[in-house]
């Protein structure tokens, strides 16, 4: 009977996906018609380069749930291709997107009144914004720590900077009402829990209702001027950048507009919380001793060259990266030849908006052959920098932003 | 004349009978793969509530890895994969190391908040394979960067 049921359903969503939908889903094109009923191979496939199109280097840590990273060298882009950019999930991606009949409806104690809209409603009755916006997984750099945190052993690669486009939060808020005592919006999606257990939701946090009013905190449709692909959000994305990305919501269908911190799935401490008070490292901590992460902080990555370029000697290498931070800016960025013993400046470009990250790059010369590392560090307007170890320890290893390093050697 | 025509009726019909065995064939195929697809998905897609039973694991082991999973041979892997990966890949178990204490807090965490059902007498069992297998292996705050391939950069 049940499975009489889901060949059922899967023949409904086969209908309604059609062609376009399988080519949303493999992030290609498919060029030939279809059989009714027939799913592509690549369906079946473990590996999110014909599941999702991702680039042949891009790295798998699980594939169930999917989390996939980039290196550093791939993240060369200005602007990332969705090819190159990281996945992170909690639960299942969603098997059917239903875009003609989707919805978001906006409750909670702080909303003056439940309202629902359509996905065109939104597209069309407010103003778009497109924004470059840092997308970095709070548990990026994981792996360094030690003792080591559970997890996904993310290094260096949860992180991306795509263009998205979409509506203001704020003009959405403004528009439904928003009693004075909301301080918290948690957002709720179609993503399925790992145990298949349909009355839980893998993850629904949210962003205080401060951030949630800013000019770059948008519910976005669209990643580098398409349609936003099925495994980063399709077809509803919150995005508030500069907190870590677990606040930018996928596939998202429902807001709740909350008069205390939202208490959803993967809100409570220890998820995407550390130590109020620092701990030395190994430390067990209570979870009421653990504070909720808010903002990023200040971190650069080397994207030019590959790490293990050889040059000849007297030859110069040029290198350059992007750096991002929760705050303004960044104001500038340095680079270190002899382990942080000197640094040189780098050239910092202006970013296209808030929360876009900035592009540096240098010329350098070296002074004799050698092995040499080349470490960046990058400053924002508060004054905040890059250490060059790991920060303090925390028990799910959140929020490395230690300086990356790459190796050369001058022969 | 007449020769003719039957000639041609002979020959139409040929060509009727040779389509419609190519329809059934293409039919068959779709009906097929259809078929196949379908079980290969209802596979994927089994509940996961309940450990996976035990016939239901392969058992290949190549060079001291379960071929299936990654996971390390040894005394506890069919129920650590009957168990664990009935719901998430074995690869969020490779990728991460703890000691016994560290590993039974993950489950504990996993029970309290993520649908793991009591693991009775195999979580001993469990426990012990984890922490032999799994366990820290001990590094500096920031290691030397290892398993650089060295390439020719040209200007």
């Amino acid at each position: 009977m049940k499975k009489q049921q889901s060949r059922q359903e899967r023949r409904k969503f086969l209908r309604k996906a059609g062609i376009s939908g399988f080519a949303a889903l493999l992030g290609a094109d498919i060029v030939f018609a279809l059989p009714r009923g027939y799913i592509p191979i690549a369906l079946e496939a473990k590996d999110p380069q014909s599941l999702f199109g991702k680039h042949p280097d891009m790295v798998t840590l699980n594939d169930q749930p999917w989390n996939v990273e980039a290196q550093a060298h791939l993240l060369d882009d200005k602007v990332t291709p969705d090819d190159k950019m990281f996945i992170r999930n909690n639960g299942l991606v969603p098997e059917s997107i239903d875009v003609e009949n989707w919805s978001l409806t906006i409750r909670g104690e702080a909303v003056n009144q439940e309202k629902t809209y359509s996905l065109k409603e939104l597209k069309e009755k407010f103003p778009k914004h497109t924004y470059q916006l840092v997308l970095e997984c709070g548990g990026n750099g994981r792996a360094e720590y030690f003792p080591p945190a559970d997890g996904n052993q993310w290094t260096i690669g949860a992180v991306s900077c795509a263009e998205w486009t979409g509506i203001r939060l704020r003009d959405l808020l403004n528009e439904v009402g928003v009693k004075a005592n909301a301080i918290y919006v948690g957002y709720h999606a179609a993503d399925t829990h790992l145990s298949r257990d349909p009355n839980k939701e893998p993850i629904s946090r949210g962003i205080p209702i401060e951030k949630a009013m800013e000019d770059e905190t948008i519910l976005a449709f669209q990643m580098n001027g398409k349609d936003i692909p099925l495994v980063h959000g399709h077809p509803l994305r919150l995005i508030a950048s500069g907190f870590p990305a677990s606040v930018s919501g996928k596939w998202i269908n429902g807001l709740s507009i909350r008069d205390k911190i939202h208490d959803g799935e993967k809100m409570a401490p220890p998820s995407y919380s550390i130590p109020c008070e620092t701990v030395e490292p190994g430390t067990s901590v209570p979870n009421e001793k653990m504070c909720v992460i808010e903002k990023m902080p200040v971190k650069s990555l080397i994207t030019y060259p590959k790490i293990g370029a050889m040059i000849k000697e007297g030859q110069k290498l040029p290198i350059r990266g992007h750096a991002w931070t929760a705050e303004e800016r960044i104001s500038k960025t340095e680079y270190s030849i002899d382990f942080g013993a000197s640094w040189k400046p780098c050239r910092t470009a202006a970013p296209k908006n808030r929360f876009a990250w900035q592009h540096f790059d240098a010329e350098i010369d070296f002074p004799k052959k050698g092995y040499y590392e080349i470490w960046v560090k990058a400053t924002d307007n508060t004054g905040a920098a890059q250490p060059m170890l790991t920060p303090g320890w925390n028990p799910k290893g959140y929020i490395n932003n230690s300086c990356h390093r790459i190796a050369i050697k001058v022969t | 004349m007449i020769r003719q025509n039957r000639k041609n009726v002979k020959r139409n019909t040929g060509i009727l009978i040779a389509l419609l065995i190519i329809v059934l064939v293409i039919l068959g195929l779709l009906f097929f793969f259809e078929e196949e697809e379908i079980s290969q998905r209802e596979d994927g897609f089994r509940d996961a509530d309940a450990p996976i039973p035990e016939e239901q694991i392969g058992g290949r082991i190549e060079n001291g890895i379960h071929a299936e999973t990654g996971l390390i041979e040894g005394e506890g892997l069919k129920l650590v994969i009957g168990h664990c990966t009935a719901c998430h890949s074995a690869k969020i178990i490779t990728q991460n190391a703890a000691d016994r204490e560290g590993w039974k807090k993950m489950i504990r965490w996993m029970q309290e908040t993520q649908n793991l059902w009591d693991l009775g007498e195999h979580e001993d069992i469990i426990l012990d394979y984890l922490a032999e297998n799994y366990a820290p292996k001990k590094r500096g705050r920031k290691p030397p960067l290892g398993e650089i391939e060295w390439y020719e950069l040209k200007n």
